[in-house]
């Protein structure tokens, strides 16, 4: 029989310790907020203010003209350099992340009807590599689409072979930032339910007060679920500052329904409350508990459960151990929430798979924690 | 070791001299191969002498060397300490808070709160006490800690008091005589005699002298109606496992009681029984399963086998019920450091079912009988240590336990505060409380009714102060339970980790 007594000191202790220290205030409401302001930022494909050299080896109108893009645009900030030996010796001091040359008799080509401008990369830092390839070549294309449009009538009309790719990528510049908010919700929520959870409880093993309950008629199952409701509460908290910051921050429409994603939400903490109680009564350190909570909570919710790669096109190995963890259903179902809106069979589906997670936890950590006393 | 005296740059021909000399001295030679971790206590620390004695250094710094260690074990380190000393003319330095180390050692310094209070041989150390120390006999039928708390009740005379196997022995305030003492009210048969001054004695006087007690102006609980209150002592027999129960209710009995982990044996057929009202003591050598014992005891660790009963019930598997009539002092402070002593005493009394008008009623009680009322607001993290060690106390008597557990409560915390802490057990006992404790401090056996040795899971010895004295052939409680760890462990060659042990076997290679 659960007291009521009982449970109310239980829990009232709990708030009081939150109250106290900063730390869980630290990582429950600050740590949160802070990843999704930094993330939602900065984790963006796109990149912008990209330093580069501009070699006008042809320095006729023309030519000065096709790289004019570069001048008005967002994307870069160019340094005109007199020659190619100047340019490399930024790149080597890695003021510039590429180096856009035109050649000589670029007007020439012009007037041949095939021209070609160089530019080189730092491959070192692939993406952003791949970004200014993808943005030079826009750039070029478009003022190779005006140029033909300007001279209609001229022969060296436009056979050009510049790849013409969207613009999509510089009118929708939060594309990926877009993408990235919900999947970083689930990350947040990971990092509060199973990193805090783990360390406080971890910390009531290391200094024996748990020994403390123990003696006392304070049952397993009371203890337990006297940690996981003030620990959801606060995961509650920071679900909801996110889904705010998401939505009014990021503009991120919410197309599908609230009680769903709530639903979804508070057996989801469920699950991550409990297999950080899991975990700190598997290792009793504070230390442990903090590796354990990051290898087997965080890195693999960041890497495995498609926040960053898509599941569909990771190897079968990874996708089954992307789909033995919880996140990944719940990952699945809020970006289907945000993003696409309500998926009936989704939602049914993988709420009751994370259910079924919640209630292994749930058991398994009531059971260490009973067992653990020998 | 070998280690070490790389480090210290011993050459490799004094290394094949010294470490087998060094193992041999330390009795560590059968555990060559064993991992450091591994070793018990008093191994481990015999193990840090002899990687520092590889160099034999010119001044050795020891601090607190025997904390944790038994006297067994203690005795072996101050044997290799004097060996040493005597052979390569070192100069030792210890810090110690043992009154044994301390008489082992040429010169004594007494320190307290940063300052010098007295320096000397221990001999001339003994004139700060010389003519105040008595012993009396304790009156038929009291418990000595009775009487103990009745002469350090008389504060105006007495200055301290412990209880010695049957006799308490104390000490008057400068100027005052035997003839005064308050206890005389109760026990006119008292007849104290005049004994030589020890070295604790004069350590008592010295820190009374400078601080102060802390402790000063605490009131106790009052001895109800002294004499009528020690029916205790004459129900008690020498037979653990005993049927004694035509004299009281039996608290908690054990039978049989075995507790292995893999293939070791902490605990081994173990059977006794404690009375209601009664005082029982735990005492062993460092990983004897005095411990292990007591954790099956509160319910914090299941038996392997045996019976094991706790007012009435296995604390186990009984319903959360039965815990209700047990408090738990651990040995480490384990409440809540971010929350306030009230905020403790709260939260432990709700865990314990106590309504919200029961703990308003019983938290400035508590408070009040702690000694904690002035320090209720403050975090319990950031009390000394002797104020945790109340507050633990109070957090595990707010709900007037049947039977309060206590490991090694009173490790770490100075003498005046064990007294304190001593005067509230008799009170305690007094009013009926069933008290378990373990402890490393042998002289502590004395206020107990009952008294338990363990030694390598077996149960050696049990009985009064005094029988256990009697059985260990000595006048000290040290003593004894030296000679009766070393007669058990001579009776035959039962090893828990089945590896001879007295056997210098001859593979001391380094």
């Amino acid at each position: 029989m659960l007291s009521r007594k009982r449970m109310g000191a239980l829990m009232g202790k709990e708030f009081t310790q939150i109250g106290r220290d900063s730390s869980t205030f630290l990582i429950g409401i600050i740590l949160p907020l802070l990843l999704i302001i930094l993330i939602g930022s900065g984790l963006s494909l796109d990149v912008k203010q990209l330093p580069i050299a501009i070699v006008l080896e042809d320095d006729s109108p023309l030519a000065r003209d096709a790289v004019s893009f570069v001048n008005e645009s967002d994307y870069f900030e160019p340094h005109y350099v007199p020659s190619m030996a100047a340019a490399e010796q930024l790149m080597d001091r890695r003021t510039i992340e590429a180096i856009v040359r035109v050649p000589a008799d670029f007007a020439t080509q012009v007037g041949r009807g095939h021209a070609e401008v160089q530019a080189i990369l730092y491959g070192a830092n692939a993406t952003t590599a791949a970004s200014a390839r993808s943005y030079l070549s826009a750039g070029l294309a478009s003022w190779q689409a005006d140029y033909s449009a300007r001279h209609a009538g001229a022969a060296t009309g436009t056979r050009g072979g510049v790849t013409v790719v969207t613009r999509q990528w510089f009118n929708d510049a939060n594309t990926s930032t877009y993408l990235f908010i919900p999947g970083l919700i689930v990350i947040v929520l990971t990092l509060v339910g199973v990193f805090l959870t783990a360390l406080v409880m971890a910390r009531e093993w290391e200094r024996g007060t748990l020994e403390s309950l123990f003696v006392t008629p304070a049952q397993s199952l009371e203890i337990i679920i006297a940690k996981i409701i003030p620990y959801s509460c606060i995961a509650g908290i920071g679900f909801t500052l996110c889904v705010l910051t998401a939505i009014y921050g990021y503009d991120v429409p919410l197309l599908g329904s609230i009680p769903v994603l709530a639903l979804a939400l508070g057996i989801y903490i469920i699950v991550a409350v409990c297999m950080g109680l899991t975990i700190s009564a598997v290792v009793r350190s504070q230390f442990l508990a903090c590796q354990m909570a990051l290898f087997i909570g965080l890195l693999p919710t960041v890497m495995l459960s498609g926040f960053i790669f898509d599941l569909h096109s990771v190897p079968a190995v990874v996708n089954i151990i992307g789909h033995v963890m919880p996140a990944t259903y719940y990952m699945e179902l809020i970006k289907t929430l945000f993003l696409a809106g309500d998926n009936p069979y989704l939602a049914v589906r993988n709420t009751c798979v994370l259910a079924g997670y919640a209630v292994v936890f749930l058991l398994l950590s009531l059971r260490l924690t009973r067992k653990k006393l020998d | 070791m070998k280690l070490y005296s790389d480090i210290y740059g011993v050459t490799d021909e004094v290394r094949r001299q010294r470490i087998p000399e060094l193992l041999a001295m330390t009795g560590l030679a059968p555990f060559t191969e064993r991992l450091a971790g591994r070793l018990s206590g008093g191994m481990k620390q015999k193990l840090g002498l002899a990687c520092t004695l590889t160099r034999m250094p010119s001044l050795l710094l020891l601090d607190e060397p025997s904390v944790g260690v038994d006297p067994l074990s203690r005795r072996e380190l101050w044997a290799i300490i004097k060996k040493v000393v005597a052979q390569e003319h070192m100069t030792v330095l210890v810090s110690t808070g043992y009154m044994e180390d301390a008489e082992a050692c040429d010169k004594v310094c007494v320190i307290d709160h940063g300052r010098v209070l007295a320096e000397g041989t221990p001999t001339e150390l003994l004139r700060y006490a010389e003519h105040t120390c008595y012993r009396t006999a304790v009156p038929e039928g009291i418990q000595p800690r009775v009487l103990q708390a009745a002469l350090m009740d008389d504060r105006e005379n007495v200055l301290d008091a412990v209880p010695e196997g049957i006799e308490v022995r104390f000490n008057l305030r400068r100027g005052r005589t035997p003839d005064a003492l308050t206890a005389r009210q109760f026990f006119p048969q008292l007849a104290p005699y005049p004994v030589p001054a020890r070295l604790e004695d004069s350590f008592m006087y010295l820190l009374h002298q400078a601080a102060g007690s802390e402790d000063g102006g605490q009131e106790y609980a009052p001895l109800p109606s002294l004499p009528a209150s020690c029916e205790g002592r004459n129900r008690i027999g020498t037979a653990g496992a005993a049927p004694v129960a035509e004299h009281g209710d039996i608290d908690i009995e054990v039978h049989d009681l075995v507790r292995r982990f893999g293939n070791f044996t902490a605990v081994n057929e173990t059977s006794f029984a404690v009375h209601h009202g009664e005082v029982f003591g735990l005492l062993g050598p460092n990983g004897a399963g005095k411990t292990t014992t007591f954790r099956m005891l509160c319910g914090l660790l299941p038996a392997t086998s045996g019976q094991l009963l706790v007012a009435g019930k296995n604390l186990r598997t009984a319903p959360s019920d039965a815990r209700r009539h047990i408090g738990y002092v651990a040995q480490k402070f384990s409440l809540y450091s971010m929350l306030s002593v009230r905020e403790n005493l709260e939260f432990f009394g709700g865990a314990y079912g106590l309504s919200r008008r029961e703990l308003a009623d019983r938290i400035p009680e508590i408070l009040e009988e702690f000694a904690l009322t002035d320090r209720q607001d403050a975090l319990a993290g950031s009390l000394p240590l002797g104020y945790k060690q109340r507050l633990s106390m109070a957090a595990a008597l707010l709900h007037r336990p049947r039977i309060l557990f206590l490991d090694e409560a009173t490790s770490g915390i100075d003498p005046i505060a064990r007294r304190g802490f001593w005067r509230r057990i008799t009170s305690l006992a007094a009013a009926g409380t069933t008290v378990v404790i373990t402890t490393h401090f042998m002289e502590e056996a004395n206020y107990c009714d009952r008294i338990m040795i363990q030694d390598q899971g077996r149960m050696i010895a049990i009985g009064t102060p005094a029988e256990v004295m009697r059985q260990g052939h000595a006048q000290q409680m040290n003593e004894a339970f030296i000679n009766i760890v070393e007669a058990g462990r001579a009776a035959d060659d039962y090893d828990p980790f089945a590896v001879k042990k007295k056997e210098g076997s001859g593979d001391a290679e380094p």
